[in-house]
């Protein structure tokens, strides 16, 4: 369960959001939508433990967030790649879980991106993907990493039709499962209708 | 494109869905930390350019000053010793911005705070491959270059010696002031202006000990400080390190 209470974010001198109070429970989501620049990024980031919020506060089954328990339940993916470009799609993937603090087989590493549409292109360099490709090599780690709480910065950004569908169905899987998920989007999400948290 | 294989046919198969997750957990935190450092060697090894800079500038500096000062083997032996190391500094100095600059840019580094290994750990083993591209090599260089400052046997042996103990000093030094810097413009400038007055202790130890072993008082007070340094930077830096590079972060 996560729970945000009274959160308020300062940029420089210019408030960006006050008073977000919003929670969400095993099994369900919450889209957070607003226009450009009006904080979406730096709320998910937040929720995250990579920044401090001016105000109010982030608790995580009732504890403070930032914990060692609260990191490994964790996927946070951001609008950023995340991704090396003169590393392997497999040996991306491979390091990201092992730095998570968690073993992948070559095997299974295969089995994630082919299931994202990557057959054949595993041992390719990525600096030769297209942005669509590079973003499918980070959400690869949606299907290889252990985690409750997926908090996703735009993940439908650069992704054609099939794959938002496809990415859309396993968040779908994961709520169903009694896990939670924050994303946002600007575009319609297919998906069962969540919590809307407007900024 | 190929086409994405929906979730359903992959569950048929006993691996899609949330409540199968492809990765173990790992039992020892250690194993993250050289997962780093086996991912930093082989990333410096699809780079090489930017390891091959370090080296011969360091190369290029000290084969400099025998050539500009011409053969007076007195005054070479002199000077030699400061040189290499000023030079070894320096060298180590180039590669500093890059230690967490890249993988600040492309988010990386956000994931390694969010990872649930401890960051310390994380940190020393960038500082490890840093060391292995950058100090290593000046370490296995520098007796040869020292052929060039008429220095002996036995003082190529304390020079190889505290580099070996000294360079490792300066990466971990270099580690905070390159997470401190992070993310601000200019980077580059500050970070020379906030870590080249830290390294003046193990550049007076480290150039120290070769002079003391051609007065014949032995090296032996100097690489114990040399050390002492080494064990404390060890010590603190990981710590430092992932304050500063969770400040720089936000």
């Amino acid at each position: 369960m996560l729970t945000v209470h009274n959160l308020t974010c300062v940029r420089g001198t210019r408030p960006l959001f006050t008073g977000v109070d919003f929670a969400v429970a095993p099994g369900s989501w919450a889209h957070v939508r607003g226009p450009n620049g009006v904080g979406k990024t730096s709320l998910l980031r937040i929720l995250a433990g990579l920044a401090k919020p001016e105000e109010g506060e982030v608790r995580w089954n009732g504890e403070k967030i930032g914990g060692e328990e609260f990191r490994r339940e964790l996927m946070y993916l951001g609008h950023r790649a995340a991704v090396k470009d003169d590393l392997t799609a497999l040996e991306n993937l491979v390091f990201a879980a092992e730095m998570d603090g968690a073993t992948l087989s070559r095997e299974h590493a295969e089995d994630a991106l082919q299931r994202f549409g990557l057959a054949g292109r595993e041992d390719l360099p990525v600096r030769f993907l297209s942005a669509g490709q590079k973003r499918r090599v980070l959400l690869a780690r949606t299907v290889t990493r252990r985690a409750k709480l997926w908090i996703l910065d735009e993940p439908f950004t650069a992704l054609d039709v099939k794959a938002v569908d496809f990415l859309a169905n396993l968040v779908a899987e994961h709520v169903k499962a009694g896990g939670m998920a924050v994303l946002t989007s600007h575009q319609a999400i297919p998906l069962a209708p969540g919590q809307v948290v407007e900024l | 494109m190929s086409s994405l294989r929906p979730p359903e046919t992959a569950r048929a198969l006993g691996l899609a869905g949330t409540d199968a997750v492809l990765s173990e957990p790992q039992a020892s935190p250690f194993k993250a930390m050289l997962s780093v450092l086996r991912r930093d060697l082989l990333l410096a090894m699809r780079r090489k350019a930017e390891v091959l800079t370090a080296l011969f500038f360091f190369l290029i500096v000290s084969s400099l000053f025998p050539l500009g000062i011409g053969p007076e083997p007195a005054l070479l032996r002199k000077i030699g010793p400061g040189v290499l190391w000023v030079g070894a500094l320096l060298a180590t100095m180039l590669g500093l911005q890059r230690m967490f600059y890249s993988d600040h840019l492309d988010g990386t580094l956000e994931q390694m705070v969010l990872s649930s290994a401890p960051l310390p750990l994380l940190v020393t083993g960038k500082v490890i491959a840093h060391w292995l591209v950058s100090g290593l090599p000046v370490v296995v260089l520098a007796p040869v270059l020292g052929l060039q400052f008429d220095l002996d046997p036995g003082a190529l042996w304390i020079l190889a010696l505290g580099l070996l103990i000294g360079t490792p000093v300066l990466s971990l030094i270099g580690a905070v002031g390159a997470a401190l810097t992070l993310g601000v413009r200019g980077g580059g400038a500050l970070l020379s202006l906030l870590v080249l007055p830290l390294y003046i202790p193990t550049l007076i130890f480290g150039a120290g000990a070769v002079q003391a072993h051609l007065s014949g008082q032995g090296a032996g007070g100097h690489l114990s400080l040399l050390g002492a340094l080494l064990a404390l930077t060890l010590f603190f830096v990981p710590w430092a390190t992932t304050a500063a590079l969770r400040i720089s972060l936000e």
